[in-house]
């Protein structure tokens, strides 16, 4: 409803700039992110079954790939992306499902358990991978 | 009665103004559901067969739990991307040209992607295994 002023006195939807910075806005953004992510990184799967099929000289190219540095930067962000985009989806699944963990705070210390989850389980994937 | 403006039938067949009702958040959580699974497996097996190099990876796709596992990750997976990229066009591209242009783009991508992988796992498969 307009004031005398003719200033609206309704709620306003938040603008970008002044959200207070919180995990389950973090959470939620980074699982739109990392979704996009996997999605470009898939195409590095799909190369790789592809070279597999087509032979040993087309894999050795595509491995070699995944072996310079820039390959396993990239290797890196996709174990990145698919560990974090894995504890969000299943948090998401437990929201829809059960309903557990609502409440603002438990929202909030799952959103970060699932980033904390990320690093964790993408550095031991990698230790698992130059070490086993 | 209800107060609503929707029609009895409208509301027996509960699809909704997009008249596509729950069937897009259902397909989203049935593959999420399914890559819990997959995901793991992959990255544990995939991991450890790609350290042998190019012979250990076809030994590995030509067994047929591999094979199958595989096809059944590809398939979980592709489906999973087509959905959650098509939100994220519907969300972010307004100009309806582009956003069709895009959405079509999405399934074909995503299609093409799918059927190239998934033959490639055959073909090692039936020629190896």
């Amino acid at each position: 409803m307009a004031t005398s002023q003719g200033v609206d006195t309704k709620p306003l939807s938040p603008h970008v700039q002044i959200w207070k910075w919180h995990w389950t806005m973090a959470a939620s953004i980074s699982h739109r992110v990392s979704g996009c992510a996997l999605y470009v990184g898939t195409v590095l799967l799909a190369a790789w079954i592809i070279s597999a099929a087509t032979g040993p000289e087309a894999y050795a190219l595509v491995e070699a790939f995944m072996l310079s540095w820039f390959g396993r930067l990239v290797l890196f962000g996709f174990t990145a992306a698919v560990t974090y985009h894995f504890a969000n989806g299943i948090r998401h699944l437990i929201w829809d499902g059960p309903g557990l963990a609502f409440s603002p705070g438990a929202a909030s210390f799952v959103s970060f358990l699932n980033f904390l989850f990320a690093i964790a389980v993408t550095i031991g994937i990698w230790l698992f991978a130059y070490y086993v | 009665m209800s107060q609503s403006l929707r029609t009895p039938a409208s509301q027996v067949r509960g699809l909704g103004a997009a008249r596509e009702g729950t069937d897009h958040y259902i397909k989203q959580r049935v593959t999420a559901i399914a890559l819990i699974f997959l995901v793991p497996w992959f990255i544990g097996s995939a991991l450890i067969a790609a350290k042998g190099g190019y012979n250990s990876v076809i030994e590995w796709m030509a067994h047929p739990l591999n094979a199958v596992l595989l096809i059944l990750l590809l398939g979980a997976a592709f489906y999973h991307m087509r959905l959650g990229m098509q939100v994220v066009v519907e969300d972010y591209i307004a100009k309806v040209s582009s956003r069709q242009a895009l959405l079509i783009l999405n399934t074909f991508v995503v299609t093409g992607l799918f059927v190239a992988t998934s033959l490639s796992v055959l073909k090692v498969w039936f020629a190896t295994g």
